[in-house]
């Protein structure tokens, strides 16, 4: 029940208790405590909107940078990643594997924004050895969601 | 002399009465701005795997007649989802063949089997198209009324009452569309033994087998005594959304697939290799994608039913396919006055019972293979609908 419901969630993060406790067919009281349980455990982390900034006219740069670190003893790659993601600008930090070690997104309002704040933050941290910038030209798809679907209904209105 | 098409139609097929769906359709389809909960097919697009797979084959040139049986592989793939998924198995060498959709393989299973002199029992309310399947045969389809205080079951009692020593056959089809309805294996056990004190066979149309929401579906073919007398029918278009590839399926003892195998190889030669390629991949990637769609038409199942019970309308809930049935007799209206109002005044097609069976009159049809979206939107409108009819 659980995770029917934190998918119902992911699917549409407005949907109401009781709509929720009709289509998984129990209580409201029941989806509200689990979902109370949810937010408490720090399962559910926040509610947010996936928007098409491009669409709606706000001029946004946004990069992905390999990086790649060299652990330190006995606390690996964390103590660097946590240097790293508390900078506001960082939206996102995940440890990868292959060539790099850490895959780090960070949103800025120019290109040149981004790149200076790597040049100047990201690069010169201890332990950093190497980073490599790529910069988002284009959103097709992000969290699940395709921007420009052209998928609509093409189906008679009345059939068998 | 002057020449006139008319009088060389053949009888059987000048009365066939047209279908009670297309006066409805012309009506919905001039309007706009309709929610239309008419649709009798998945509004899932089909599986991208399923798409990208037959891209692929054509670019491989994959543009050829397959064996009239239909590709080794794909009969290989729906003998082992039978066996493992219903506990029905079957010889994929000898005992299935790929079909034009379900739709091609019951006129081939009744053309098979029937002829004039014989009766075939058809419970209703049904898909629109076994009765005029029974009549090309020139036999005589005999109609047995299912009800609403039975949750639209079939039960034994009036089974029993219907048959004659013409009977040779029944159609079952469970999950059932118009209805929702769906026999348990103890309620189909109890008619498979009406069936075999009468030696008939069963045309089982099982297409929305895939769509059971409590419990799992029963193949009456399963049954003890049951399966050399069951032609098993189902397909790809409902469970895997892939209604336009015209891939259906077709399984039974051998003597019945050898001969069904000649009208199909005289008629259709064999199903299209684009839609057995992608039915293949299916078969083979698509089984988490299917339980997602299920998953997602139960709760939309759970929420049509809650909102047309509290809205004051007469309904069960629905355990298969992707239909509920709900009853318009207390508004005063019949099926169709109410559909055409429900249409006019708030934008939402719906289908008038009738058009399945006499005893589907003062029902609707409503399918819920729409989005979760449209479908409150749908019952909001109908609700206020009501609202008017029961306080004028
Ligand atoms: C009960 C039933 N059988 C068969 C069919 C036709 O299926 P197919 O697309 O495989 O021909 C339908 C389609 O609506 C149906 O509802």
């Amino acid at each position: 029940m659980k995770n029917k419901v934190l998918k119902l969630l992911e699917c549409n993060g407005r949907i109401s208790f009781e709509q929720m406790a009709v289509m998984l067919d129990t209580t409201v009281e029941e989806i509200e405590a689990i979902v109370k349980k949810l937010e408490e455990e720090k399962i559910i982390l926040k509610y947010s909107a996936v928007i098409n900034w491009e669409k709606a006219g706000v001029e946004e740069a946004v990069a992905i940078i390999d990086v790649k670190v060299s652990p330190q003893r006995e606390v690996g790659f964390d103590a660097i990643a946590q240097r790293i993601y508390r900078f506001p600008e960082v939206r996102s930090v995940s440890l990868i594997s292959g060539e790099y070690d850490l895959s780090v997104s960070i949103e800025g309002k120019s290109m040149k924004e981004v790149a200076m704040f790597v040049a100047q933050k990201l690069a010169t941290i201890d332990h950093v050895l190497s980073t490599r910038t790529h910069f988002i030209l284009k959103r097709y798809k992000m969290a699940g969601v395709i921007f420009e679907d052209e998928e609509v209904d093409r189906r008679e209105v009345i059939t068998p | 002399m002057t020449f006139h098409p008319e009088d060389f139609i053949n009888p059987l097929v000048r009365d066939l009465p047209p279908s009670g769906i297309r006066k409805f359709f012309d009506l919905v389809s001039e309007m706009k701005d309709v929610i239309s909960l008419g649709v009798g097919e998945p509004d899932f697009i089909s599986p991208w795997h399923v798409r990208e797979a037959c891209v692929y084959s054509l670019e491989k040139g994959y543009t050829m007649y397959t064996s009239n049986f239909g590709l080794p592989e794909l009969r290989y793939e729906i003998a082992k989802y039978l066996d493992q998924r219903f506990g029905v198995p079957y010889n994929d060498q000898k005992e299935i063949i790929v079909t034009v959709g379900a739709s091609e393989a019951v006129d081939m299973a009744l053309r098979t089997i029937c002829g004039p002199g014989d009766e075939v029992i058809i419970p209703e309310p049904c898909y629109v198209s076994y009765k005029p399947c029974v009549r090309l045969t020139g036999a005589e389809p005999v109609a047995v009324p299912t009800y609403f205080k039975d949750e639209f079951k079939l039960t034994p009692e009036i089974l029993e009452s219907y048959i004659t020593p013409k009977t040779k056959a029944i159609v079952l089809s469970y999950p059932n569309n118009p209805t929702g309805a769906v026999l348990t294996r103890e309620e189909l056990a109890a008619i498979s033994k009406v069936i075999i004190k009468y030696n008939l066979v069963v045309v089982s149309d099982e297409i929305y087998g895939e769509l059971t929401y409590e419990g799992t579906h029963t193949c009456i073919a399963g049954l003890p005594e049951m399966r050399d007398r069951t032609i098993l029918i189902s397909g790809m278009s409902k469970a895997f959304a892939m209604t336009g590839w015209r891939i259906g399926y077709v399984a039974a003892h051998e003597d019945f697939i050898k001969n069904m195998v000649k009208i199909h190889q005289y008629t259709m030669l064999c199903a299209p290799i684009m839609g057995q390629k992608a039915a293949i991949e299916a078969f083979r990637s698509c089984h988490h994608e299917v339980s997602r769609m299920v998953e997602e038409y139960d709760q939309r199942r759970r929420i049509v039913y809650k909102r047309m019970k509290d809205m004051g309308l007469e309904v069960f809930k629905p355990q298969g396919a992707f239909y509920i049935f709900p009853s318009v007799k207390n508004t005063g209206l019949s099926s169709e006055e109410f559909a055409q109002k429900l249409l006019k005044e708030e934008k939402v097609a719906v289908v008038p019972g009738n058009a399945f069976a006499d005893c589907g009159e003062g029902f609707i049809r409503c399918s819920y293979a729409t989005s979760v979206k449209q479908l409150i939107q749908a019952m909001d409108r109908m609700e206020r609908f009501l609202s008017k009819q029961f306080s004028s």
